[in-house]
C-alpha cells in the first residue's frame, strides 16, 4: 500500500477526531503501546463474513495467534472459523517463493471448500519483501473464476483502527456494488408494514450473537438488513450494500470511511448509533425512521419503543435493588462510554469515573453533561491508574475491555467485560437484561469477601519450631 | 438451614443410596492385609464386589458367610465360625471385617457372640483380629455403614489409655486421621501430603489411598488387601499429638477415639474450598508449631485466583446435587461460597449434618426425586455419581461426576477434591462444563426477509410443520 493511500485513510474527513486538537489517529509510542496492528484490525473487521475463506499471507505469527475468532457468531456457514495461512517458511522468504505459495493456497481453498469468495490478507513480511499480492489475487481470480479480494493491511502500516479502515476500503473498492439484492416479495411483509426499507449496519460484529436480540425488532419494523458489516454476513450480502436506503454506523468509528464513501457514491444517508443500553437502542431505532422519513414507520417505531421500554422497566425493576447506589468505574476507552453511562444511571448506579483516552472533545462534553463536573476522566489506561482510581473513588466494579479484566481481578475487584472477546451478548433491550444480570452476579458474588480476608494464620509468628508436645 | 423432606413415596426409582454393608466393606478395604466377610447370603457379597470392581477397576477381596435357607432359619452362627476359620486357614489375614446384612440382622444373629464362639473353638487364630459390625441395609446408607465400621474398628482395636499406657503426644509427630467415605483415594493421598509438609506423620483410618489407589504389585494375586492402615498402628493412636476426623458422619467414631485415648480431636465437616482448608492448615500450623510452608501459601493463592476467574460462570449457576450427606454438605458449602445456588439437594439417608446444609431443602430420596426437583427448579448442572448420567441426559444438563460409584469414568476414584488444589481443579472443571453447556448462548435469529438458502430452508421446515 502506498504511503499516500495510508495518509488518505488516516485523514478521515467524517471523523470528529479530525477536528479539534487531534488529527487522525495518534501514532503508537514504542514501549508504551497496547493496541493491535493494521492486520489485526483488518482481519477483525472482515472475519465475521462467515462464508468466505480468509487466507492470511505471511509466516505463522499473524494467523497462528489470531485465528478462530470465537466472539462473533454465525447462523449458518462456519468457513470463517478455519484458520488459513500461507505459513511462509524461511526458504519461501529467501527464495521469493511466497507469491507462488499464495497462488497455490488460493487454489487449495477454492478446490477444497464451496465458497463464494476468497479474502487474502497481506502481512508485514511479504509486504516488506515485495510480494505483489494484488496481482496474485487478480490472476487467481481469473484462473478459478472466484472473486479473490486483496486486503493489503500489513501490520506496520499502522494501528488496528487503520486496519479497520483498510478493510472497509477494500470492501468498497472490490466488493460492494457487484450484485443487486434479491427483492423481498410482498407476501413476506409482516402485518401492518406497507413498505420494507433496506438498511445496512456497519461495524456490527454480532459478538456472542447479540445482534440476534436486535434483528427481530428491525424485522418487525419493516427494516430489512441488507448486510451487517460484518457480523454473521455473507459475501453476496456485502455485494449489495450500495442499495441501502440508510446506513447505521454501529457504536464505533472504525469503518466510518465505508459509510462516508457509500454516501458519496450512492447518496445513502448514514447516522451513528448504538444498541447498548435502552435509551441508545431506542434512539437508534428512531434515527432509522428519521433518516427514512416515512410517517407510518415513525409511528410504528414509537409504538415498538414504548412497548419494549415498558417491558424492560418491569424486568429491570427486579434488579434495581441489587444495583442501587453501586459505584462504577467505566473504562471503555472511547465513544461507547456515554451510552453505557446513561444506562447505569437508569439503574440507580453511580458512574464515578470514566475513560476518555479515545474520546473527542465532544464526547467529553457529553460525559460532563451526563455525569456532572466532578466526574473523574481517565486519559491513561494503564492498570495502575485504573486501580488507583478504583480505590480513590471507592468504585464497586470496573467495567472495561477484556484486557483490563485480569488487572481488576488480581486486585480482588469485581469486573465486567464489555469487549469483543466476551461470552455474553449485551445488545438491544434483551441484552440489557443480561448485562444487568452479569453486573449483579459479580458485584454480589460472595468470593470477594472471602478473598479480601487474610489467611487465618497471617501475622502469627512461628519458626520451623517444635511440635507442641515436645515443647511441653 | 435446610428443611429435611423425608421419603414419601412407596417405591424408590433409580436409587441414589448404596447399602450399609457395602460401606462397611469399603472401610475394611482400607486396612492392610484385610478381608471383609459379609454375614449374609452370597448375593450380598457378589453384588458388592461387582460394585467395587467397576468403581475401582481393581480385584476386590470380599467374602461371604454364604447363608442358605437352612442357616437363615435355623441360625447362622456356625457359618460365621466356619467362614472365619476358613479364611484364617487359607490366607492368614491381619484382620477380618465382619459386617452384617439385612438377612442376618432380620434373622436375629449376634455376631459378637459368634466371634466369641470362634475364639473358643479356634484359639490358635487369636492373633488375627476380627471386627464385627452391625450394618443392616434396611437402615442408613453407604456412608453410615462405613462410619459404623470405623467406629467398630476403634472399639475393637484401640486400647484404653490407662490400660495400654498410651499418652497423647508421646509420638509428637503423629496425627491420627479418621477419613469419611466421601474421601477418594486421591483425596487421602493429598491429605497425607499436606500433613507431611508440616513435618507430621499421618496415620489414616482407614487408608484406601494405600490399598485402592490402583497400583501394580509384584504379587500376581493376593486374597487380601495390599496396603492400607497397618493393624498394628491402632495400638499407637493413643500416643498421637492430635486426631483429625474428616466428615460429620465420623463424629461418633471421633468421639470414641477421644474417649479411649484422650488425644485432642479436630473435626472437619469438609475439606473442599478455601475456608475448609484454611481451618485444616490453621490446625496443622498450631499442632506442628511450624509456619505454613510456601508451597501451601502458593496453592492457596492459586485457589483464590481460580475463584475470581470462575465466579463469572459458577456464580448464580443453579446446581443440583445428589450425594451422601457428607459429600452433599461439602459441595453445597463450597459452591454457595462461590455464589452458586444449590437448588436441588437429594441425599440417601438422614444425618445430623443435613439441617446445616446451605440450601432451602434437602430431600431424602432417589434420582427420580432429583430429576423432578431439578427440572422444577431449573437446575443447570448436576453433581452426582454415574447413575446420574441418564438423569442428566433426560434433563439435558451436564453431569459433574462425584460420589460413588463412578463406573463410566476411568480414574474417577482418584479424583481429588480436597486441599486448595483439589478445589481449584473442581472450579475449573465446573466452569468449563457450565461454559460448554452454557445457557447464555443466544439462539440465531433468522430474518423474515432473508433470502439465504439456509434461512429459506428453515422457514420451509416451519411451514411444513
Amino acid at each position: 500500500m502506498q504511503q499516500k493511500d495510508i495518509a488518505a485513510l488516516l485523514d478521515e474527513p467524517a471523523c470528529t477526531h479530525n477536528k479539534k486538537s487531534k488529527s487522525g489517529c495518534a501514532k503508537p509510542k514504542p514501549g508504551a503501546s497496547a493496541g493491535g496492528c493494521a492486520f489485526d484490525g483488518a482481519q477483525i473487521a472482515l472475519l465475521p463474513i462467515v462464508d468466505v475463506a480468509h487466507i492470511v499471507h505471511g509466516p505463522i505469527a499473524c494467523a497462528g495467534s489470531s485465528w478462530d475468532n470465537r466472539g462473533t457468531r454465525s447462523s449458518g456457514p462456519t468457513l470463517y472459523r478455519l484458520g488459513m495461512t500461507t505459513d511462509l517458511t524461511e526458504q519461501d522468504v529467501i527464495m521469493g517463493r511466497g507469491e507462488k505459495r499464495l497462488f497455490h493456497s488460493i487454489k487449495q481453498a477454492v478446490e477444497t471448500y464451496n465458497l463464494p469468495a476468497v479474502f487474502v490478507y497481506n502481512t508485514c513480511v511479504p509486504a516488506l519483501v515485495g510480494d505483489d499480492v494484488e496481482a496474485i489475487c487478480k490472476s487467481a481470480e481469473e484462473r478459478w473464476g472466484v472473486p479473490v479480494v486483496s486486503v493489503d493491511a500489513a501490520g506496520f502500516y499502522g494501528t488496528k483502527n487503520l486496519g479497520n479502515r483498510i478493510a472497509g476500503e477494500s470492501m468498497v473498492k472490490s466488493v460492494i456494488g457487484s450484485r443487486e439484492p434479491t427483492p423481498v416479495p410482498e407476501s413476506a411483509y409482516p402485518a401492518g408494514v406497507k413498505k420494507v426499507y433496506n438498511v445496512n449496519l456497519i461495524g456490527e460484529y454480532n459478538i456472542a450473537g447479540e445482534f440476534w436480540h436486535v434483528l427481530p425488532l428491525l424485522d418487525e419494523l419493516g427494516l430489512r438488513v441488507l448486510c451487517t458489516l460484518a457480523g454473521d454476513a455473507r459475501f453476496n450480502e456485502v455485494q449489495t450494500m450500495h442499495r441501502a436506503d440508510v446506513n447505521m454506523m454501529v457504536c464505533s468509528k472504525a469503518m466510518i470511511n465505508v459509510a462516508r464513501k457509500l454516501q458519496e457514491s450512492f447518496g445513502t444517508p448514514w447516522f451513528e448509533g448504538s444498541f447498548y443500553g435502552i435509551s441508545d437502542t431506542s434512539k437508534s431505532l428512531r434515527d432509522f425512521a428519521k433518516a427514512i422519513g416515512d410517517s407510518d414507520l415513525t409511528e410504528r417505531t414509537e409504538k415498538l419503543i414504548a412497548r419494549e421500554e415498558a417491558r424492560m422497566k418491569k424486568e429491570l425493576d427486579v434488579w434495581r435493588p441489587h444495583l442501587q447506589g453501586k459505584r462504577v468505574l467505566l473504562y471503555t476507552g472511547g465513544v461507547k462510554s456515554w451510552s453505557v453511562i446513561s444506562q447505569m444511571q437508569d439503574l440507580g448506579m453511580k458512574v464515578v469515573a470514566t475513560g476518555t483516552k479515545k474520546s473527542t472533545e465532544e464526547d467529553k462534553a457529553r460525559i460532563r453533561e451526563l455525569m456532572g463536573e466532578e466526574t473523574k476522566m481517565i486519559d491513561e489506561g494503564n492498570p495502575r491508574a485504573l486501580l488507583n482510581t478504583m480505590r480513590d473513588y471507592k468504585a464497586d466494579i470496573l467495567i472495561a475491555g477484556g484486557r483490563n479484566m485480569y488487572t481488576a481481578l488480581k486486585a480482588r475487584q469485581p469486573f465486567l467485560d464489555i469487549n469483543q472477546e466476551r461470552e455474553f451478548g449485551y445488545a438491544g433491550y434483551q441484552g440489557m437484561l443480561e448485562l444487568v444480570r452479569q453486573l449483579a452476579l459479580t458485584i454480589e458474588s460472595p468470593v470477594w469477601e472471602q478473598l479480601r480476608r487474610p489467611a487465618p494464620w497471617a501475622g502469627i509468628e512461628r519458626g520451623t519450631g517444635k511440635p507442641l508436645a515436645a515443647e511441653g | 438451614m435446610a428443611e429435611i423432606i423425608k421419603r414419601k413415596k412407596a417405591m424408590s426409582v433409580s436409587p441414589l443410596k448404596s447399602s450399609q454393608p457395602v460401606g462397611a466393606a469399603l472401610a475394611f478395604l482400607g486396612i492392610d492385609r484385610t478381608i471383609p466377610m459379609l454375614h449374609g447370603s452370597q448375593g450380598c457379597t457378589a453384588f458388592g464386589k461387582v460394585y467395587f470392581v467397576r468403581h475401582f477397576r481393581e480385584p476386590i477381596p470380599l467374602q461371604t458367610t454364604a447363608m442358605d435357607q437352612v442357616s437363615s432359619v435355623m441360625g447362622a452362627d456356625e457359618n460365621v465360625v466356619e467362614g472365619l476359620k476358613t479364611m484364617c486357614e487359607k490366607s492368614t489375614p491381619a484382620l477380618i471385617g465382619l459386617p452384617t446384612t439385612g438377612l442376618s440382622e432380620t434373622q436375629g444373629c449376634d455376631v459378637t457372640m459368634a466371634v466369641k464362639m470362634f475364639r473358643q473353638k479356634y484359639p490358635q487364630y487369636a492373633p488375627i483380629k476380627v471386627v464385627p459390625v452391625t450394618t443392616p441395609d434396611f437402615s442408613g446408607s453407604m456412608e453410615s455403614g462405613y462410619a459404623a465400621a470405623v467406629t467398630a474398628m476403634i472399639d475393637v482395636l484401640v486400647p484404653k489409655a490407662d490400660e495400654a499406657n498410651t499418652k497423647p503426644g508421646k509420638r509428637p509427630r503423629q496425627v491420627n486421621v479418621l477419613a469419611s467415605s466421601m474421601l477418594t483415594p486421591g483425596d487421602i493421598e493429598a491429605l497425607k501430603e499436606i500433613i507431611e509438609l508440616f513435618g507430621l506423620r499421618p496415620v489414616v483410618i482407614p487408608d484406601i489411598s494405600d490399598s485402592l489407589d490402583g497400583h501394580l504389585t509384584d504379587d500376581d494375586f493376593n486374597p487380601l488387601t495390599v496396603g492400607g492402615t497397618l493393624v498394628s498402628e491402632f495400638a499407637t493412636l493413643g500416643d498421637a499429638i492430635a486426631s483429625f476426623s474428616v466428615g460429620a458422619s465420623l463424629s461418633k467414631a471421633a468421639k470414641l477415639l477421644h474417649e479411649r485415648t484422650g488425644v485432642p480431636a479436630y473435626d472437619f465437616d469438609s475439606l473442599i474450598g478455601l475456608d475448609a482448608n484454611d481451618a485444616l492448615i490453621m490446625a496443622l500450623t498450631e499442632i506442628s508449631g511450624q509456619s505454613v510452608p510456601e508451597k501451601i501459601e502458593r496453592q492457596r493463592a492459586q485457589l483464590e485466583d481460580a475463584m475470581v476467574d470462575t465466579h463469572f460462570m459458577v456464580g448464580e449457576s443453579r446446581i443440583a446435587i445428589a450425594a451422601d450427606p457428607d459429600l452433599l454438605n461439602s459441595f453445597a458449602v463450597f459452591l454457595s461460597g462461590m455464589g452458586a445456588e444449590v437448588v436441588t439437594a437429594v441425599t440417601s439417608t438422614t444425618a445430623s449434618i443435613l439441617k446445616h446444609i446451605p440450601t432451602q431443602e434437602v430431600k431424602i430420596g432417589d434420582l427420580e426425586d432429583l430429576e423432578q426437583t431439578a427440572k422444577r427448579r431449573d437446575s443447570q448442572l448436576l453433581i452426582g455419581n454415574s447413575h446420574c448420567v441418564a438423569s442428566a441426559e433426560r434433563l439435558n444438563v451436564p453431569l459433574f461426576h462425584a460420589g460413588f460409584p463412578l463406573y463410566d469414568l476411568v480414574g474417577g476414584y482418584q479424583r481429588t477434591w480436597i486441599g486448595y488444589r483439589g478445589a481449584r481443579q473442581a472450579l475449573f472443571d465446573l466452569a468449563n462444563l457450565l461454559l460448554k453447556y452454557g445457557s447464555h448462548e443466544i439462539e440465531p435469529y433468522r430474518s423474515i426477509y432473508s433470502s439465504r438458502p439456509e434461512d429459506l430452508e428453515a422457514r420451509n421446515d416451519v411451514r411444513a410443520c
